[in-house]
């Protein structure tokens, strides 16, 4: 592994002032820098290690809503009571992810900020415009069935956003808060990650020495119930192909509010907002979940390999709705 | 599987280990593997080392270390706790897995520098006074193994997970909880059975 410098801050003003420093890196839990670091793929000069920042609180606020330090972990986060009561598809999408092990390492902000699983973009050889812009993609032509998009993609990256958390968030609703080296300032979890357009290099929205200090996570939807569906090749440890985090509000038998996002076909947590306005004051039966599905896939690409991502997603839709709302209405 | 009724290979392995080597004050298989205490203190730190205390498995240690030193090779070629095994080195195979301050996590996705003044546990660490660890005797029990290599990983998880009272007891919540843990050899069979059966055996497991 290349050498680089290494600095422990003590606090979030430390962390900044090393942090500004020509290819310097923020170090989390590592699950993701300290594998890419290893492959060559990501080459800080500086790893800002922020562990003992003392950014690890998860705090309720007095709205319902709760603000989480950016280095909880996704254990932690998964397993607190409150999370677990007022937004159980946060817990469930947590717990979908990755393994014991790499939960209790990962951090909050350090999952916002992983990278992409698309091999072309891993091996370190092929030609892939994240890793080297200009130099073309490769799994637009290769292999890209798993862990590739079919929403947001463009002709210079296909490759999936592989947080099952994100998802969760983009449908709850959530503030990115950061400090740089102008301040502080917050930034819609929406616009948090971006799609690859004409620059996939640009994943985020965060500028140059800036640094993820919280995220505060929209109140609950009153009387609500929501959950994660995750589709995938094994039923443990494996990214999605397809997943939905769903919140759903209902008054007898008819839906009054609804917020709906995907995993595993969207470049970026993907929010489906027109699937969820077609959910508003409809009944609870499988036609209005089909229409809704529909709508969620309605702009999909397809890639050679991965078509069956469609209506993979939109089952993830239909059957996440279908649960939630107690079976066909 | 008793041993008066019917012995296996291990609990063979196990009797003769005991009745021959009756003068030593353990069988060789349990005995302690304690590293060396290691104190870097009077070495100068060469260019881009710093210098860190880690206390594994109880004994305090003082290490000059690169910053790009990995925890498991620190534990493996400083410390000789070669216990702890490099399989993938990715944080994908979870052989790797041991305890910091008492939680289960890969340390080939770790830098030994962040782990400065914190406790580490491995597999060296679980027996006490001579005596496996009950996770440890389990899986002598069950055989839950066969090429051994993922086994000190997969000891580390399932020690961790029966002690975490938000891990259901049932099955299915093991095999999830110890999804992280790959076995090459598909022994999960016999280590789910060891660590069923080692439930209520572990101090703090339900």
């Amino acid at each position: 592994m290349r050498s680089f410098q290494f600095d422990r801050a003590a606090s979030t003003e430390q962390a900044l002032k090393a942090g500004q420093s020509n290819q310097a890196m923020y170090l989390a839990g590592g699950t993701t820098l300290l594998d890419l670091v290893k492959l060559d793929v990501m080459q800080p000069e500086r790893l800002v290690d922020i562990n003992r920042v003392g950014l690890n609180r998860l705090e309720r606020q007095d709205d319902g809503s709760v603000r989480i330090g950016a280095l909880v972990t996704n254990t932690t986060l998964a397993q607190d009571n409150y999370i677990v009561q007022a937004y159980p598809v946060l817990s469930q999408a947590l717990l979908a992810g990755a393994t014991t092990q790499l939960r209790n390492k990962a951090t909050t902000a350090g999952n916002v900020m992983q990278r992409v699983r698309c091999h072309y973009f891993r091996d370190n050889v092929s030609p892939c415009n994240k890793r080297k812009p200009g130099s073309g993609c490769s799994a637009i032509e290769g292999d890209h069935r798993s862990v590739h998009a079919v929403l947001g993609t463009s002709q210079h990256c296909i490759a999936m956003h592989p947080s099952d958390m994100c998802v969760a968030m983009a449908a709850i609703g959530a503030t990115v808060h950061v400090q740089g080296p102008k301040g502080e300032r917050t930034i819609d979890f929406l616009d948090f990650h971006l799609r690859p357009g004409d620059t996939p290099e640009r994943e985020h929205a965060l500028a140059p020495g800036e640094l993820i200090t919280y995220i505060t996570l929209a109140p609950p939807l009153a009387n609500s119930l929501s959950g994660y569906l995750k589709l995938r090749d094994r039923a443990s440890y494996q990214f999605a192909l397809a997943s939905s985090a769903i919140i759903v509000q209902l008054q007898g038998d008819r839906i009054t509010d609804a917020r709906i996002a995907l995993g595993g076909v969207g470049t970026k947590p993907w929010r489906a907002h027109e699937a969820e306005q077609s959910l508003r004051g409809q009944p609870a039966n499988d036609e209005t979940f089909r229409r809704a599905a529909q709508l969620a896939l309605q702009g999909a690409t397809p890639y050679r390999h991965n078509a069956y991502k469609i209506p993979l997603a939109q089952q993830a839709i239909v059957r996440n709705l279908q649960t939630l709302t107690g079976g066909v209405a | 599987m008793s041993d008066s009724i019917s012995p296996n290979r291990r609990s063979f392995l196990k009797s003769v280990g005991v009745s021959s080597l009756a003068v030593a004050s353990a069988p060789v298989w349990v005995q302690a593997i304690q590293a060396a205490p290691v104190d870097d203190t009077q070495q100068s730190l060469q260019p881009g080392e710093q210098r860190i205390t880690l206390k594994v498995n109880g004994q305090a240690h003082t290490l000059n270390v690169p910053a790009n030193a990995i925890l498991l090779d620190v534990l493996r070629d400083r410390l000789q706790l070669t216990g702890t095994k490099k399989g993938c080195d990715h944080g994908q195979c979870g052989a790797c897995t041991l305890h910091v301050n008492g939680t289960a996590v890969n340390s080939c996705l770790s830098l030994a520098v962040s782990h400065d003044g914190d406790e580490i546990t491995t597999i060296e660490g679980l027996e006490k006074d001579g005596k496996l660890h009950p996770v440890q005797e389990a899986f002598w029990e069950h055989d839950a193994y066969q090429c051994g290599y993922c086994t000190s990983g997969q000891i580390m998880s399932a020690v961790a997970i029966l002690n975490d009272p938000s891990i259901g007891s049932d099955d299915s919540s093991v095999r999830e909880a110890m999804s992280g843990n790959i076995c090459r050899c598909g022994a999960y069979k016999n280590i789910l059975a060891a660590i069923q059966s080692a439930r209520g055996k572990v101090k703090g497991a339900s």
